[in-house]
């Protein structure tokens, strides 16, 4: 059992959980996943690696409640305890010194960007965080973030609070402002990749995006996280989660990612329900 | 007296009946029929059929306990070579194994040793469990990765031997293959969960959650213990490779009955993982695994599965029994038939397949003979649902992760006979080192193995 040991509200439906897991902790890089069961009915979903701390012996994942699963688990207290938790799983982001680095984030995405940004810091990079989300009250980790980062830019679609206007936007601009970018991390919603990737193309910078299509054991069994990479069948679980933006079929992800909707529908009707 | 022609009959479920339910097909022998049907045996000299065990189960001892009477007797016999005999009495191929090598095949059907098998484990679980003696303890410690029959078997013997045995299990069930892949309705899971006590109370330690070569590595592992087993079996199904595989309906037969053996998406939406099936489901494929897709897809409420193969009935991998039930359930065969690609709606939900006629020309490297496209003979079958059953490549996660274990062509870990890998303290066995095969070959690999780990810490 994994013990919940601080949960943090971010905003209505964006919470952030700190778990005890010290297996998993002690290996967890930048860039990992890691798949939780709630209970003997639960199914297993994947999230992104927010945090570690080896010492404590802790994972730390941001999810938004967008199925049955993560409104689940939104409800649970500190104390309460997970069935499964098992990782870290998926191959982690290469970190090494490129010289300059630009890392988007949107919406949750930011989570995950965190430990990457982090670690590119550490390495020496020169580090451009662009943080993007829908209102203000949906950006997160942007104090975190900017401590790891040279430059901090952050956007709204509402305007809300920065520039108004999407990442991409904001990605332009700085290409057009002529600094020289060696790599380009992007994580966030499969369309926001997309268009990021559509833009990095055009000046040919290499482009990471994290992947989180629907899984099940997350171990390369199952081939439910498939995604076609550069006209190639690769899982997201073994290969990825992380690949070459230019190379992904962004289309076809979102659609696998609509699988199941009417079943979540039903699933989450059930769930509240219930109580 | 002369002996008995036929094998005693099994009663089963009715077909129709069964089609809308995921309990056991098969109701197995009564302790009566069980004994008359070890009375056929004729306890010949040679013993062929123990030739044909990759367990090395005594089966004439067996067999002549129980046609005695002694029931508690030819299950000890029975349990001194096997730790899951529940699960093999099920799902092993014994027409070709044990049974193949009968001498009543002579002058008609073999002694049916399968069927015995699964009564004396049948009958030993519902009147509880024994724990065998142990050997003394021998003070070393043996991990093992994987929790499904080639790891069980490995750690059930290694524990009989007296040493001290951890299991590293990436899932968080065990059973491997024995719980996400074969059905309830062809092995209930409680069974699964009975044997793999039976291990427990053998010594034997299991811990889930545990991905080796990403929570913890081999390298790592070597360091805390004496000796290492891997039996991570088969992952990455393998695909058509033809356009459309990626639309949604489109499913690897290990991800379709994952979902609803392990995760019981039967039992959608009080057990929370959703698996759809439609009216039309198609399997592609003709092993074992595709039977069960096609029979499972029937009880998920298709209203028609078909079987698509590109070869014919004789060249069909799975067994005869499975497609026979098959066959009995209403399964569709569509046999010299090949997809060449799945056509989706404008929502990127598969609504057809379009197939292509074949026919059998010279043999290939098998010796099945090759099956060659009918030129102008494509058509299209209207479906909901598409599961590939192909076959699978080993899992990936423990070669990747320590590249001193060198793999063979397909990426399977390269051994030798007893299950050594080319590090020393490192064995393996089961599909992680033959590619995909049966659960009795997988046990018998966990066997030797075993064998072999115990020569070499001894020696060390």
């Amino acid at each position: 059992m994994y013990e919940i040991l601080e949960k943090q509200v971010l905003s209505n439906t964006v919470k952030l959980m700190k778990i005890e897991a010290p297996f998993v902790a002690k290996k967890a890089l930048a860039g990992q996943f890691i798949i939780l069961r709630i209970d003997e009915k639960g199914e297993r979903i994947p999230l992104t690696i927010a945090d570690y701390d080896r010492k404590e012996g802790t994972i730390t994942v941001i999810f938004m409640e967008v199925g049955k699963t993560t409104k689940q688990l939104g409800k649970m207290k500190v104390g309460d305890k997970l069935l499964n938790f098992a990782g870290p799983l998926g191959v982690a982001s290469e970190i090494e010194k490129y010289g300059t680095v630009v890392c988007i984030g949107g919406g949750v995405g930011i989570a995950p960007l965190y430990p990457i940004v982090r670690e590119l810091k550490k390495a020496g990079n020169y580090v451009i965080s662009i943080l993007g989300a829908r209102n203000e009250k949906l950006l997160m980790l942007e104090k975190e973030i900017e401590e790891f980062s040279d430059e901090l830019h952050i956007c709204t679609d509402d305007g809300s609070k920065g520039t108004k206007g999407f990442v991409s936007n904001v990605l332009q601009n700085i290409i057009d402002g002529g600094k020289k970018i060696n790599i380009v991390w992007s994580i966030g919603p499969v369309i926001m990749m997309k268009v990021v990737a559509d833009v990095t193309r055009k000046y040919d910078i290499k482009t990471m995006v994290s992947l989180n299509p629907i899984m099940v054991d997350g171990t390369g069994m199952c081939g439910g996280c498939r995604v076609t990479v550069g006209g190639e069948i690769k899982f997201a679980c073994v290969d990825g989660p992380e690949f070459d933006g230019h190379k992904v079929d962004f289309d076809n992800l979102m659609l696998r990612n609509r699988r199941f909707l009417r079943e979540e529908e039903k699933a989450c009707k059930m769930l509240e329900g219930v109580e | 007296m002369a002996v008995k022609k036929e094998k005693h009959k099994m009663p089963e479920q009715d077909p129709k009946k069964r089609i809308k339910n995921f309990d056991e097909v098969p109701f197995g022998y009564s302790a009566e029929t069980a004994i008359e049907e070890a009375k056929r045996c004729i306890q010949c000299k040679n013993r062929p059929c123990t030739k044909g065990c990759p367990v090395e189960v005594d089966i004439p001892d067996f067999i002549k306990e129980l046609a005695a009477g002694n029931i508690d007797k030819a299950v000890e016999v029975l349990k001194s070579k096997t730790s899951l005999p529940a699960v093999c009495g099920r799902v092993c191929p014994y027409e070709n194994q044990c049974e193949g090598e009968c001498t009543l095949l002579k002058i008609g059907e073999p002694v049916a040793i399968g069927r015995l098998e699964r009564f004396l484990a049948d009958y030993e679980r519902e009147k509880g469990m024994k724990i065998p003696k142990k050997a003394k303890a021998s003070g070393k410690k043996v991990v093992v990765v994987g929790a499904g029959p080639a790891g069980l078997t490995c750690a059930g013997d290694l524990a009989k031997m007296g040493h001290e045995v951890v299991v590293y299990e990436a899932l968080h069930a065990p059973g491997g293959v024995l719980m996400y892949g074969i059905p309830e309705f062809r092995l209930p899971k409680a069974i699964v969960h009975a044997e793999v006590d039976y291990i427990k109370k053998l010594g034997v330690e299991i811990n889930y959650d545990v991905v080796v070569g990403k929570t913890i590595t081999v390298q790592e592992l070597l360091e805390d213990f004496d000796a290492v087993f891997i039996g991570t079996g088969a992952g990455l199904p393998r695909w058509l490779n033809i356009p459309g595989e990626s639309l949604d309906g489109v499913y690897s037969a290990n991800e379709f009955l994952t979902r609803i053996n392990m995760m019981k998406a039967y039992d959608f939406p009080h057990h929370c993982t959703p698996c759809n099936v439609g009216g039309i489901a198609a399997t592609f494929g003709a092993g074992n695994v595709a039977m069960d897709c096609a029979r499972t897809s029937l009880r998920m409420g298709a209203k028609k599965s078909y079987i698509i193969y590109r070869r014919t009935e004789k060249e069909m991998p799975a067994r005869i029994e499975e497609i026979h039930h098959a066959k009995e359930e209403g399964v569709i065969f569509k046999l010299l038939t090949n997809p060449v690609e799945f056509i989706g709606d404008e929502n990127g939900k598969i609504k057809a397949v379009k197939c292509i006629k074949m026919e059998l020309g010279e043999p290939d490297d098998s010796g099945r003979r090759r099956p060659i496209p009918i030129k102008d003979s494509e058509f299209t079958i209207e479906i909901d649902t598409a599961l590939v059953a192909i076959g699978q490549s080993p899992n990936p996660l423990v070669p990747q992760s320590f590249k001193d274990l060198e793999t063979e062509r397909w990426g399977n870990l390269k051994v030798d006979e007893d299950g050594q890998t080319t590090v020393p303290g490192v064995f393996a066995g089961g599909d992680i080192a033959t590619g995909a095969a049966t659960v009795i070959l997988a046990m018998g690999a966990g066997k030797k193995a075993a064998r072999a780990i115990d020569n070499y810490i001894k020696n060390k």
